[in-house]
């Protein structure tokens, strides 16, 4: 795969989000769910987003996508080009044009995501003929090759078949085939796999990444799990309260890991730790976005927080593709990944 | 790399044949032989309806002054009313004015609480509240009382009276589809959908619609019980069906008159629109059992 560095890619850009800020108006004041978030994503290239829950990994994508609710959100900064299509300031059908064709999402719960009351074969033609010009059995057609190519057996039989007469992986199947079924450009794939047993999940997303791979198609992976991402992913951002603590390619993060909350959480992986040994958490929770913290969002949970990292927050910077958004930046590299610690 | 399929016996077929499906509803009727007996119960009205001509003795309106008022007997077998005519007759014809208009009534405010609520439900804000608040308005008006005035207005009629139980009906439906519309709105699979580009139109015709339709349809049944009731009491108080008209709560009302003497006459009537409200409910009861499983045997 090609490994991107930079940020500005002159070379095609399958999605761009710039400094991107947004908040959500509430009863007590703005929550500031996206705080200067600058995401790149290359054509063909496939980027993992990784954070806690509410970190604002899915409220990006959807920002991007224009999926938020309206009226709901202020966009306080920044822009998003998605195949050079501005999308914060395209109307609803021209986005509706776009969703699907240019860009595809598979969520993570494929035991809801499809509606209970239509046949597979319908849903999926639906989809297919909403983009392309094309008639019916034409677009049959394509669904069971898609279908096919998703390793089902018997597509023409799954087609007659209702949601609730297929397991969960059959199901996620189904909406990954949905999700390729025009070509789109891009894929966000929001926690493909949370919902499904571990059995299943390599098949799953070995499935997204070879069909990415054969049709060229951009993918970004939202994930709280690192060991789900670090396999297919070529670069990684870590996010934390709304904003990016840290990204690079991939191995570069999880081998040298700079940032005190990559390091929090790649410690906090269950994989790492000896049997009959606790396991780590991170104390603290992820700060109210309402008032937040001053300087470094991270700090309160910090154990090398300083002065410094409570007065001024810090910006991404770092050479050689990785950075890091952290005051305190290469004091930690120095400290070995595990022990060194309590 | 081997093609993984489902392993469920049950997903082999591409759809039951019609038989299948008598069979299944067969099985489940079979569980709550209440229901049977409403089944039962409304197939007899829908007959009478459309057979009326060919299951009657004799002209529900054929007038002859040499019998009028005799008990039941063998010729007459509800008896004859004081103009002499055929009260079984009249009974039969009169399932047409009574349970027509019922019907009538029921889809009418299904139809429109159904678009209304739906749309309230998909634009949601200003628009909904509006739209909700006059439903509350349309709630507060008792069916008989805005009857009274359509006929003062528009002089008594059937047709009138239709109208006016209709219109107070929307508003339950109008609350049921807006409700169904706001959770399944927030169903993963209609955001998904989203996703892939619908448009709003497609997700309210394929996605909220046929989702929302099971509880409607229960609401429909079990009011149309109720909806027989308020027909033929418009019609007993002289708002609904006019006199000559055969129909059931009229009859009631002209046999009052001589409830003491000739009892036949306000009782079988009285008796018909007691057994198809009732078998109304029992079938609306069992739909409900039937589309709600956790809800069975409750």
């Amino acid at each position: 795969m090609m490994m991107t560095t930079g940020t500005a890619e002159p070379r095609g850009q399958a999605l761009a989000i710039n400094n991107l800020s947004l908040e959500f108006p509430t009863f007590s004041g703005a929550v500031k769910a996206l705080d200067n978030v600058s995401i790149n994503v290359a054509k063909a290239e496939v980027v993992g987003i990784v954070g806690e829950s509410g970190c604002g990994k899915s409220v990006t994508t959807m920002a991007a996508t224009g999926l938020l609710p309206k009226g709901r959100y202020h966009i306080t900064g920044g822009n998003v080009r998605l195949f050079g299509h501005s999308t914060l300031s395209m109307d609803d059908s021209q986005l509706q044009d776009l969703r699907g064709k240019v860009v595809s999402t598979i969520f993570q719960e494929p035991m809801n995501a499809l509606n209970p009351t239509i046949r597979i074969g319908r849903q999926l033609t639906d989809v297919i003929m909403r983009h392309e010009e094309i008639g019916l059995v034409e677009a049959r057609r394509v669904a069971r090759d898609i279908l096919a190519d998703m390793l089902i057996g018997e597509p023409e039989r799954v087609m007659n078949l209702y949601p609730f007469e297929l397991s969960g992986g059959m199901r996620q199947r189904v909406l990954i085939a949905m999700a390729f079924s025009c070509n789109p450009g891009l894929i966000i794939a929001d926690e493909p796999t949370t919902a499904l047993d571990v059995t299943v999940q390599a098949v799953i997303l070995r499935l997204i990444q070879n069909r990415a791979r054969r049709t060229g198609t951009a993918v970004v992976f939202i994930s709280h799990n690192v060991a789900v991402v670090s396999q297919l992913c070529d670069r990684l951002y870590v996010m934390y309260a709304g904003r990016i603590v840290e990204h690079g390619a991939t191995r570069s993060v999880l081998e040298t890991p700079q940032h005190p909350y990559t390091q929090a959480l790649l410690r906090c992986l269950p994989e790492r730790v000896a049997p009959k040994q606790d396991l780590e958490a991170i104390p603290g929770a992820v700060p109210n976005l309402l008032q937040p913290p001053a300087g470094c969002y991270f700090q309160p949970r910090c154990k090398e927080a300083v002065e410094q990292c409570r007065s001024r927050s810090p910006q991404l910077a770092g050479e050689g593709g990785q950075q890091v958004a952290c005051w305190r930046r290469g004091v930690a590299a120095e400290l070995p990944g595990q022990g060194g610690r309590q | 790399m081997s093609a993984i399929t489902p392993t469920d016996p049950v997903a082999t077929r591409r759809s039951r044949p019609f038989t299948d499906r008598l069979r299944y509803l067969w099985y489940l009727s079979r569980r709550s032989p209440l229901t049977l007996v409403g089944v039962a119960i409304i197939l007899a009205v829908l007959v009478m309806i459309v057979a009326a001509p060919w299951l009657a003795p004799y002209n529900p309106d054929k007038v002859s002054l040499t019998s009028r008022l005799l008990p039941p007997s063998s010729a007459h077998w509800f008896g004859t009313d004081e103009v002499g005519r055929d009260l079984f007759s009249r009974v039969i014809f009169g399932a047409r004015a009574s349970c027509g208009a019922a019907f009538m009534i029921v889809l009418i405010s299904t139809a429109v609480g159904v678009l209304i609520g739906c749309f309230s439900g998909v634009v949601g804000g200003r628009v909904d509240t509006a739209i909700m608040r006059l439903m509350d308005v349309v709630l507060a008006l008792p069916a008989l009382v805005l009857a009274m005035a359509l006929a003062a207005a528009l002089g008594p009629s059937l047709f009138n009276s239709m109208l006016a139980v209709a219109i107070v009906r929307i508003p339950a439906y109008v609350r049921l589809a807006r409700g169904q519309t706001l959770s399944l709105r927030e169903q993963v699979f209609v955001k998904a959908s989203r996703t892939y580009g619908a448009s709003p139109f497609y997700i309210l015709r394929w996605h909220i619609l046929p989702n929302a339709t099971s509880p409607i349809i229960v609401q429909a049944t079990l009011d149309l019980g109720g909806v027989v009731l308020i027909a033929a009491a418009l019609s007993f108080i002289g708002l609904g069906a006019q006199p000559p008209t055969a129909e059931w709560g009229a009859l009631v009302s002209s046999g009052r008159s001589y409830m003491l003497d000739q009892w036949w006459y306000a009782t079988f009537p009285g008796l018909a629109i007691l057994i198809t409200a009732m078998g109304c409910n029992l079938v609306g009861d069992g739909i409900r059992d039937m589309l709600d499983p956790r809800l069975r045997g409750r």
